[in-house]
């Protein structure tokens, strides 16, 4: 199918405006009369909080608010999605972080008390003159500690938040036919976003004693959440979307949105509230590390016949949306082969850590970890080429899953797999102490919400009376091009060239709700509901059409602005007069329209048998690294990724996600730790918690299999956390290869590589 | 308060302040130029890079007070009768922008690299921007855009 503007690499609106820095994020608006917010933020991981006294800090001059537990109305942070969500939670200790602390601090960085005053310097003085005492208690520091009788309890009812299981087939019966079984187990750390905006907002009370939040964040759908702490009827808060220095999961659950709320509610004057950079490392969730202990059963030929999968999941001191990550990796745990027996147990427990929560692949790059380096140590043991070994495993169409979902479409993965590995070039040789090695990884990723959330989306799409269009749908856009995407589908329906279309606005009260920007689920959700409301203004357009030009509608062809007779290009009229004739005529040329996702029943809680998602992305990453023998040093030279993404929408914008995922996973490999002493952070800066630069990125191949066959608008898959998912295990396989021992702990620091290498050892 | 006399984006600036403001501070705070971004406040992500007599530096770590007599050019000061500028241009086109926060500051360390050396070889370009973090794009397309606008294309 050719089209005029999908699978285009036109550049992006927002890009104009970017380059030469005129967007007003959240950050940047500047209100008269406004406040500057500061937190006060618990600098213990466990303690009990004894007295909070502000009588100083309310004296100082210049000080407007200074506010604790006792002031917020409702002092609970509520994380509920619609949905059957109840239901398949059933069971779960689901602690709710308060807004303010009262009575108790779980980890450090715990806000305690929010202040407002005239100057961000007179903030920080009275931040420095509230006195809370605090009395430290006994907490727990480890997933695995947190399970044992007598550890701490991080909240009444115990530290396991949820588990998760997997029953299919028979994996006792499975493991006795197997010739050869491989245990291994790997371990992941907490990991920052490092968006380079940090969390920030500003908030005021318009004229109708509306609450107004300009946030950064993926969930406008969080006015809700502020006007239930406030206890506020929800139509008095709106969420206006700003665009986003950067998400990635982290700008998914609240942030700043409560705290700003409270304090330009209680001063009724403006209010900005901006991380800094630390607060933001101390203060938000990460992502959950994982201990994931497999036993991978497989015969002499390579059929993979059991698997045995034991995941614990360090969810931090609040639930958050633990549960939810560990359900990703409970799905994807077997990745993308075909494994017939299989048992999964699954747990995230409660520690005095960092709260961890969404991040970009949402549990699906820790088990993608797990499989793959089984799939090499499986295909060492059997003295079998790897590549052969994952091609003979492969799910295939019609094959299911683990949850025993069965595919209802080809995943293609042998194709991306060889894609990808051909386009690492001829083999090099190394030199002196440096060692060149390769290595990948396949992946599953789902796109799209749970099947039982009944996920929708609403968009509205009109035409003007110059004969452009515009598109009103509240995506919020963090940077991935989302808001460009849907530009470019309304384009491509009514035949305007894009830089027509207008994308405007992002609110939560004043343009249809779209849903969060999250799950790499807006491509599908608002893509396909401007699609379907653009396709029906498009009807209007071409009955008006006909009716002019003397045509049956099936003849109007829509075109650079203008409807014409098909083989007739002279017989026809620009959409300036068309849109006039269609209103005077009385056609809507403005639709409002939804999309429902295709829902399905909640998984088995006892077997995890059932559908959870919709619809997969399926792809593959190669690596070149190159490790120093003498101190471990290790640099990933080339990666080359190959996915199926259905169809590019903007191929550029597809690309770039796939870059950028690769070297965020890059960076998980190599670089990044938060690193805690029983619960403290010892690196919240830049300085100490180091991202790929640069000198860091590889030269990157980037492969895009067209098939046709997502669910999202013309056969579109979601990319933006696929792109992610399996770029530390082909890292982790390249070096494993390098040193000659497997690595399992992350990140792949020199230190550890140095060790691999110094201790070679060989599986039996 | 410091009155301070300096040339801004080409043009003449008169402008007063606190003697603890950072040039960033002045920026965002008494000049209403947001387009310079404060990504961590300590020198390390190079969100705040701008051009200080044609010197990329972080704005976060230098006094406002010391930019008397000095030329400051900001992203704002980029453009070219009121058009983005040809660097600015080919960043656009090339795909170089996700989020955007980065932006601002890679194209000045770029404007910099690219007033020193015109034609520069792409490990160039790398050390050049190696003090500029980006998270969204794994700086391919970043790179190709200055190699691009050396290239004249």
């Amino acid at each position: 199918m050719a089209y005029r503007v999908i699978g285009g690499s036109q550049p992006r609106a927002d890009a104009w405006e970017k380059v030469r820095g005129r967007p007003i994020y959240a950050g940047d608006l500047d209100v008269a009369g406004m406040l500057h917010g500061r937190i006060v933020r618990s600098p213990h991981a466990s303690a009990r909080v004894v007295r909070i006294d502000t009588a100083e800090a309310r004296s100082l001059p210049g000080v407007v608010a200074v506010l604790t537990h006792a002031d917020v109305p409702q002092n609970s942070l509520r994380m509920e999605l619609p949905g059957r969500m109840a239901e398949a939670t059933a069971g779960a200790v689901l602690a709710t972080q308060p807004v303010l602390a009262e009575g108790r601090v779980r980890f450090q960085g715990e806000p305690v008390v929010a202040i407002a005053a005239e100057t961000p310097e007179i903030a920080a003085g009275a931040a420095e003159r509230v006195h809370v005492e605090y009395e430290p208690v006994p907490g727990v520091y480890d997933a695995h500690e947190a399970m044992k009788p007598g550890a701490p309890h991080v909240h009444d009812g115990g530290n396991l938040l949820r588990a998760w299981h997997i029953r299919k087939g028979d994996a006792a019966d499975g493991f006795r036919g197997a010739d050869v079984i491989v245990e291994r187990t790997y371990r992941t750390p907490f990991v920052d976003h490092l968006y380079l905006e940090t969390e920030s907002g500003i908030g005021w009370i318009d004229a109708e004693g509306v609450l107004v939040l300009r946030v950064s964040t993926q969930v406008l759908e969080h006015f809700r959440d502020v006007a239930e702490v406030l206890r506020l009827p929800h139509g008095r808060v709106r969420l206006e979307g700003a665009y986003l220095g950067g998400g990635f999961g982290g700008k998914e659950d609240v942030t700043v949105e409560c705290l700003l709320g409270l304090l330009v509610w209680k001063t009724r004057r403006p209010v900005r509230l901006v991380f800094s950079r630390e607060e933001s490392f101390i203060g938000h969730g990460k992502r959950h590390p994982y201990v994931l202990r497999y036993k991978t059963g497989a015969t002499r030929s390579g059929d993979l016949v059991a698997l045995e999968a034991n995941l614990i999941s360090d969810s931090g001191a609040y639930a958050a949306l633990s549960p939810w990550v560990l359900l990703y990796s409970l799905v994807t745990a077997t990745g993308p082969y075909r494994v017939p027996n299989v048992t999964i147990d699954a747990v995230t427990v409660y520690t005095n850590n960092p709260v961890a929560s969404a991040y970009r692949t949402f549990g699906s790059i820790q088990t993608c970890i797990a499989y793959e380096g089984q799939m090499d140590a499986v295909a060492q043991a059997l003295g079998m080429d790897p590549l052969a070994l994952r091609e003979r495993n492969f799910l295939r169409k019609g094959d299911s899953i683990a949850t025993g979902q069965v595919l209802e479409s080809e995943p293609m993965l042998a194709e991306t797999m060889r894609r990808a590995w051909e386009a690492l070039g001829p083999v090099r040789e190394g030199e002196g102490p440096t060692r060149v090695s390769r290595g990948l990884a396949a992946s599953i990723t789902p796109y799209g919400r749970m099947c039982w959330t009944r996920d929708s989306a609403s968009a509205w799409v009109g035409m003007e009376l110059d004969g452009t269009a515009v598109v009103r749908c509240a995506a919020p856009d963090v940077g991935g091009g989302q808001t460009s995407s849907l530009c470019s589908i309304t384009a491509e329906v009514l035949g305007l060239p894009v830089e027509q279309v207008a994308a405007v606005g992002r609110d939560s009260h004043f343009t249809p709700r779209a849903g969060t920007t999250t799950a790499t689920r807006q491509l599908l959700m608002s893509g396909n509901a401007v699609l379907k409301a653009a396709r029906e203004v498009r009807r209007h357009l071409v009955d008006q059409a006909g009716e002019m030009l003397e045509a049956a509608p099936e003849d109007i062809e829509l075109a650079a602005g203008r409807a014409f007779v098909r083989g007739a290009a002279d017989r026809g009229v620009a959409f300036a007069a068309l849109v006039r004739a269609a209103t005077a005529a009385g056609r809507p040329v403005q639709v409002l329209d939804k999309y429902d996702a295709p829902s399905a029943p909640t998984i088995d809680p006892d077997t995890g048998q059932g559908k959870p998602f919709n619809d997969y992305t399926f792809g593959t990453q190669a690596v070149e690294v190159e490790v120093d023998e003498e101190t471990g040093r290790t640099r990933v030279t080339k990666l080359a990724a190959c996915y199926d993404v259905g169809q590019a929408i903007n191929r550029q914008s597809a690309e770039g996600q796939i870059e950028g995922g690769a070297v965020q996973g890059l960076g998980h490999a190599l670089l990044e730790e938060v690193v805690l002493e029983e619960g403290l952070s010892r690196n919240p800066h830049l300085l100490d918690y180091k991202i790929p630069t640069t000198l860091d990125a590889p030269e990157i191949v980037t492969i895009m299999l067209e098939s046709g066959q997502g669910l999202g608008p013309f056969g579109a898959k979601g990319i933006g956390e696929p792109a992610m998912t399996p770029t530390p295990a082909a890292v982790m396989n390249a070096v494993s290869r390098a040193a000659g021992a497997p690595l399992t702990q992350f990140p792949l620091t020199a230190e550890r590589v140095l060790a691999a290498v110094k201790n070679p050892s060989h599986l039996p | 308060m410091i009155p301070l006399d300096f040339t801004l984006n080409g043009r003449g600036c008169r402008a007063e302040a606190p003697a603890h403001w950072t040039v960033l501070d002045l920026l965002r705070d008494g000049l209403a130029l947001t387009g310079t971004k404060d990504g961590c406040g300590e020198g390390v992500c190079g969100t705040c890079t701008v051009l200080l007599d044609g010197e990329p530096v972080r704005a976060c770590l230098i006094l406002a007070a010391r930019l008397r007599g000095r030329t400051l050019i900001t992203v704002e000061g980029l453009e070219q009768d009121g058009e983005p500028g040809a660097l600015q241009a080919t960043f656009a086109r090339a795909g170089a922008v996700q989020c955007g926060f980065c932006t601002p500051g890679m194209l000045l360390s770029a404007r910099a690299l690219l007033a020193a050396n015109p034609s520069p070889t792409e490990r160039e370009v790398r050390e050049a921007l190696a003090g500029n973090l980006c998270r969204c794009t794994g700086y391919a397309k970043i790179i190709e855009a200055v190699l691009a606008a050396a290239g004249g294309r």
